[in-house]
């Protein structure tokens, strides 16, 4: 167990937090387990809600509280335990080891600093340098993201959206991170657009050896982009195993709906088949298998037992019954469909 | 660019203070009471009445009235003279109004230092005792007479204490009393705006990042979040500072400060029509040009906003490129 620990990255073990609300407590995150070695990029795939941005906070420290609490769990970045980190040692982390590229690039930036700034601020605060210094690698770096360096002095409201993601891009490397966490990084962009970003996060992160966690819902984009996946249900990881494993070997019924519901550009247009029903309210997640009232295969013991991440082949593992007792049989993803 | 804007709003000063003239003109051209008989007092004869009304110009036609107070203003620079002492009016302003333009920063820094800090404590701490705390002062502050707190820091501090002066205005000791019960009372309103501006602004998403840069939370409450909070509470400081630049009637009277709020007031009540119409066009005035000031200082603050100055200016000189274009044709 210690062997494996140091030569990952970053391990997350047992990660629990809920919110407390006024009409309840609601369990975003329940005992989720993460693994990423150095240089790997891992997809985290799930619905809206499904609890993956309140794992990256947690990651980050940054869960806000109230109403936010990490409840239970370890995260380990280079076998330092984040959660026992003190504040102002994990703002040291923050930025420089680890750093996150949000959803919105809209509303990312602060509209009154001038984008140079912005990229400055981060370096300033994590390299030993002067302003100029700072300012120089600042205009480096938009450079490195393809934005010329003479607007530096502008103002983010001067910026299109897929500028405005690549200035957030260029403040997240700018220190040179070990880990990156990209949360939905295109969502908010336009598909001409989500292409280009993809391609140039994916050659940065090679060039600087980067390690990262990619939030998606976008299936097409794991199948190009990660090493690993691992997909999120109501807070927690059904199935995850190496990009073949899901792919080629799509085990969980939750998985399996992810990929029914694609719409396929090649081939005859059919009918999609949506996941019937709707996510568990997480304030009263079921008793079993949170998958269980959506499934087809759900048996008496799905709504009963809560099942175990058990691992079918060598890094491929799989919460649910019905794929180990071997009634749900793994199936093959037609490439052309994504 | 900004320069043109702030020229371009000084040349609007001219129209705005023309109309506030003619309607406070009117205003006491219609007003019930006779000057003269307030000059003469009530023992007068009708003769003597009608002889100084005569005196006064008080029988020309209002147009003609009107239009002798404006030539004198504007081609002699002269306010008039008070009918109540005869001496002339800018005289009366000069002397009064440095007074009100003290009580009115003082107030102002006094309701900054005390609004703002306690506006964004409630707002980082929402729903907190400290929220909850701060609500009651600012509750107290809105609800509490400027004129009764006047009198309550009067009786403590110089009846009781006795350490700062009760009344007068001769120095900074005399200052505090008065531009600390007017900066109190006006506090909580602008610790009310800094708070729902503060709320509007805590959770944005900029503010995630500058957190996820590995920023201190020092600077990202002073640079990340006030400054972005700031318009609303700027807009909110300078109506106020408008406001006490008009004087405080009340306060000046309470601490016998000889300020213009106490000067308006008596020259409405004795009639004195240069008085008034003079010290109620400096009000304005000056309301106008802490107004533009404002204008100015939101530029500095937000860039979008010296864009849109920039802007405007920029679309006019391109209107008139084309304008000149279709003249040649």
């Amino acid at each position: 167990m210690e062997q494996r620990e140091n030569e990952n990255l970053l391990s997350v073990r047992n990660l629990e937090i809920s919110y407390e609300t006024d009409s309840g407590k609601v369990y975003a995150v329940n005992n989720v387990d993460l693994d990423l070695c150095r240089g790997e990029t891992l997809g985290l795939v799930g619905e809206t809600g499904a609890g993956k941005t309140t794992i990256s906070l947690g990651i980050m420290g940054l869960v806000p509280n109230p109403p936010g609490k990490i409840r239970n769990g370890e995260i380990f970045l280079e076998g330092q335990d984040l959660l026992k980190t003190s504040e102002h040692e994990m703002r040291k982390i923050r930025g420089k080891k680890i750093s996150m590229i949000f959803q919105d690039p809209m509303t990312s930036l602060n509209p009154i600093d001038t984008v140079g700034e912005q990229i400055a601020e981060v370096i300033l605060l994590h390299e030993k340098c002067s302003r100029a210094e700072a300012h120089r690698k600042a205009i480096d770096m938009m450079e490195m993201v393809g934005i010329p360096g003479e607007r530096f002095g502008e103002y983010p409201h001067q910026f299109s959206g897929g500028m405005k993601q690549r200035i957030v891009i260029a403040i997240a490397l700018a220190c040179q991170p070990e880990l990156l966490i990209a949360d939905e990084p295109t969502t908010a962009l336009d598909v001409t657009i989500q292409a280009q970003v993809l391609e140039m996060m994916d050659g940065l992160k090679k060039k600087l050896g980067t390690s990262m966690i990619l939030i998606t819902h976008d299936l097409g984009i794991v199948a190009e982009t990660c090493d690993r996946v691992a997909i999120i249900y109501a807070g927690e990881i059904v199935e995850t195993g190496t990009v073949e494993h899901i792919f080629d070997f799509t085990m969980h019924p939750y998985t399996k709906g992810l990929f029914g519901s694609l719409p396929s550009v090649a081939g005859e247009a059919k009918r999609l088949t949506p996941i019937p029903g709707m996510m568990p309210n997480p304030m009263e997640l079921p008793k079993g298998c949170k998958f269980a009232p959506r499934c087809q295969y759900k048996t008496a013991r799905c709504e009963e037992e809560q099942p175990v991440l058990a691992e079918m082949t060598p890094g491929h593992l799989v919460r649910c019954f019905a794929v180990q007792d071997g009634t749900c049989q793994p199936e093959r993803q037609k490439e052309e469909e994504l | 660019m900004l320069l043109k804007f702030v020229v371009k709003r000084i040349l609007w000063l001219i129209p705005v203070l023309l109309g506030v003239s003619l309607l406070i003109f009117t205003i006491m051209y219609f007003a019930p009471g006779d000057p003269a008989r307030q000059i003469l007092g009530d023992g007068a004869t009708v003769e003597a009445i009608a002889e100084k009304r005569e005196e006064l110009g008080l029988n020309d036609p209002f147009i003609v009235q009107y239009g002798r107070y404006m030539y004198n203003l504007i081609f002699h620079g002269d306010l008039g003279t008070s009918y109540a002492t005869s001496t002339p009016v800018s005289d009366a302003i000069v002397q009064r109004y440095p007074n009100t333009l003290i009580l009115a920063s003082l107030a102002t820094l006094f309701m900054i230092l005390i609004g703002i800090p306690l506006g964004i404590i409630s707002a980082l701490k929402q729903y907190s005792w400290m929220d909850k705390v701060c609500s009651v002062v600012g509750m107290v502050g809105v609800s509490m007479p400027t004129f009764w707190l006047g009198l309550l820091l009067i009786m403590i501090f110089a009846l009781n204490l006795r350490i700062l002066p009760a009344s007068g205005f001769y120095g900074p000791r005399y200052w505090i009393l008065p531009a600390f019960s007017i900066g109190f009372c006006s506090a909580a309103g602008l610790m009310r705006v800094t708070r729902s501006s503060m709320l509007e602004v805590v959770r944005q998403d900029y503010i995630r990042t500058a957190r996820a840069k590995g920023q201190k939370e020092g600077v990202i409450i002073r640079h990340h979040m006030l400054r972005n909070a700031m318009i609303p509470i700027l807009t909110n400081i300078g109506l106020q500072f408008g406001i006490l630049l008009a004087g405080s009637m009340v306060t000046e009277t309470i601490f016998a400060v000889p300020g213009i709020g106490k000067y308006l007031i008596d020259s409405v009540n004795g009639r004195d029509y240069p008085a008034a119409q003079s010290a109620v066009l400096v009000v304005s005035a000056s309301y106008c040009l802490v107004n533009l000031l404002v204008d100015v200082l939101y530029a500095f603050i937000d860039p979008r906003i010296k864009s849109q100055y920039q802007g405007s200016s920029k679309k006019k000189a391109k209107k008139g490129v084309e304008a000149n274009g279709t003249a040649e044709e």
